[in-house]
């Protein structure tokens, strides 16, 4: 059952997932090393693999605020991690879903370090308390590009079906 | 039912009659704007490409916009590697609207797109930025993506699954009182929504304070709106969107500016009159913890920065001049003055503003987003405080998360200058 790995306040900008100082480095594969780098501990539990695949980060509200940087998907992604917040800011939640990052929307989530969450087609259900707080869809529009398995397949397809048709 | 300004918008971009909140679109785009990111956009178009025997083009290179801002100069050799391959890039692909790293037609993307004309009433515009929000001040739907969703526009010319944003209605009257002025009224209104109270939503500005405010005034509202959540702010296109386009800009053709019906649902209207409003400041390490400046004034402050794409142009380095003509900064304290174009530098050369802040003892510094954003000019030591006219205050912005960052106008920047600490410049 995957665990929360650490649980975050509200308002946790794109500078606190990845630094400004870091975006010369740009590609996918090259990011996760600087995930939440100034959370000098937790960024060295991320490098050590630590945590299994989907291991969670709990967030509060507008999480992943500010900067469009999409580095700050990408270098969680690489660490196969899903954040569950109360509410997710608009660029980060578009990032996450074109990267195919996985993000769930619980508004009423009550998690600590350490609990154990098991996320449900519109559910999360912390095992650990024995509480359930239910989830709000992702927008229903972006269903394409999840099941395409992000936008770069998504867009690669209609490029396709334009010549084509 | 009447559309908002950006239901508009998004019709005509979409080809389709009339749009409404909560409709989902695929608008064309009229303007597509990286910085330095373009080189993660470049990786993930070129990616879009493999495997499908066609050959990379972009749909509309006369459509895209790449500025160099973010580490101008270069900082670093990786730096320095990512610009030169966006400049192959550009020149193989016929990109025209490109600043490279100039004193002349160079600078902050955001003052770049106004001041030649890129943007115009009625477009869809999208950036790698955040702060692309920017450009709704020339009544232009702007905001902001992330580099894979512009690989995706490089590769379609439209934006995929656009969801038809709500409008909050924000109505402004009243004269501003003097040291007072569109950063207060920002600042001041992110302070009543919350830092997430406008998310996903557009905020569409009117009101005689608006109306009789400055482009560059109303750029500094339409940037910061993101620091409420915002998708978008937007000054609908008037007399004076048009009066900027044409003189400052040396746009010729005509001009038409969408406005909204008289009809249009709004989510929700806030009224503000900001003739008692006084300087505000937003203390650490939100955008949203905004106080007036009385009540944070005397503490010390040992780094002033002014510029930005906020508050770079022509009327705030005025404003700050004014104050610091024929005064010294405060022993102890350093100030960092960076116009947000060359166009900008120039003018402020050549009105003297940048000769009364040297001789005050500023650095004045290129055209460019300098210490903004913390990577590689401008640092802040461990515990120290910057008072700043820039856009964000988050924890580690300024490239020390052992540091604070307080967000303020022009004028309340320079008052502090003179003294060392938190200063109302009414009172200077
Ligand atoms: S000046 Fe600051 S906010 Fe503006 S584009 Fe540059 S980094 Fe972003």
């Amino acid at each position: 059952m995957p665990k929360v790995i650490i649980k975050l306040e509200n308002d946790i900008s794109t500078d606190d997932i990845y630094p400004g100082r870091y975006m010369a480095t740009v590609l996918p594969s090259e990011t996760p090393q600087f995930a939440f780098a100034d959370r000098t501990d937790f960024n060295s539990r991320l490098r050590a693999k630590e945590f299994g695949v989907g291991s969670i980060i709990v967030g509060g509200e507008n999480f992943g605020c500010g900067s469009s940087r999409e580095q700050a998907c990408s270098t969680l992604k690489g660490y196969d991690v899903a954040v569950v917040a109360k509410s997710i800011a608009r660029i980060f939640l578009q990032n996450s879903i074109n990267l195919g990052l996985q993000v769930v929307l619980c508004p009423e989530i009550e998690a600590t370090e350490g609990d154990e969450l098991q996320i449900t087609e519109d559910r999360v259900l912390n095992t650990t308390t024995g509480k359930a707080f239910n989830q709000v869809k992702l927008p229903a529009a972006r269903k394409g590009i999840m099941d395409a398995g992000g936008l770069i397949p998504y867009t690669r397809k209609l490029l396709l079906a334009r010549v084509q048709g | 039912m009447g559309m908002t300004v950006v239901e508009k918008i998004l019709a005509r971009a979409a080809g389709l009659q009339s749009v409404s909140a909560g409709d989902v679109v695929e608008p064309k785009v009229d303007l597509a704007m990286s910085h330095e990111n373009a080189a993660l956009v470049i990786n993930q178009f070129v990616e879009v490409f493999q495997g499908t025997g066609l050959e990379p083009v972009i749909w509309d290179p006369a459509r895209i916009a790449i500025i160099f801002d973010h580490r101008i100069p270069a900082e670093s050799p990786k730096t320095a590697t990512n610009q030169k391959k966006i400049r192959e890039f550009v020149a193989a692909n016929g990109i025209t609207k490109f600043h490279d790293i100039r004193g002349d037609v160079g600078g902050i993307c955001h003052q770049i797109l106004p001041e030649y004309g890129y943007v115009r009433p009625g477009y869809v515009v999208v950036g790698t930025d955040s702060h692309t929000t920017t450009h709704g001040a020339l009544g232009a739907f702007s905001f902001g993506i992330g580099a894979t969703e512009m690989a995706s526009v490089w590769s379609l010319g439209y934006a995929v699954n656009i969801e038809v944003p709500a409008t909050i209605k924000v109505v402004v009257n009243g004269e501003f009182p003097p040291f007072v002025g569109p950063k207060d009224l920002i600042l001041k209104l992110i302070g009543m929504l919350t830092a997430q109270g406008a998310n996903y939503k557009v905020l569409e500005f009117h009101g005689e304070t608006i109306r009789k405010m400055s482009t560059s005034g109303r750029i500094a509202i339409c940037n910061m709106s993101v620091e409420a959540g915002a998708t978008s702010g937007i000054v609908p296109g008037d007399e004076e969107t048009v009066r900027y386009l044409r003189d400052e800009s040396g746009v010729e053709e005509a001009i038409p500016c969408v406005v909204p019906d008289p009809d249009a649902a709004y989510v929700r209207t806030i009224e503000i009159n900001v003739s008692n409003l006084e300087p505000q400041i937003a203390c650490p390490h939100t955008v949203d913890n905004v106080k007036p400046v009385q009540e944070v004034a005397g503490r010390k402050v040992q780094q002033i920065v002014i510029g930005s794409c906020t508050n770079g142009r022509l009327d705030d380095l005025a404003a700050a001049a004014d104050i610091l003509r024929g005064k010294k900064v405060a022993e102890g304290t350093r100030m960092l003055v960076f116009p947000a174009s060359g166009k900008i530098f120039a003018q402020a050369l050549d009105k003297g503003y940048l000769h009364d802040f040297m001789k005050a003892g500023a650095v004045v510094m290129n055209s460019g987003c300098g210490p903004c954003l913390g990577v590689h000019e401008g640092a802040l030591g461990d515990d120290e405080t910057a008072l700043s006219t820039t856009n964000r205050n988050f924890k580690g912005r300024m490239g020390n998360p052992k540091s604070q960052v307080f967000l303020c106008s022009p004028s309340v920047a320079a008052a502090s200058a003179i003294t060392g600490v938190i200063t109302d410049p009414r009172n200077s």
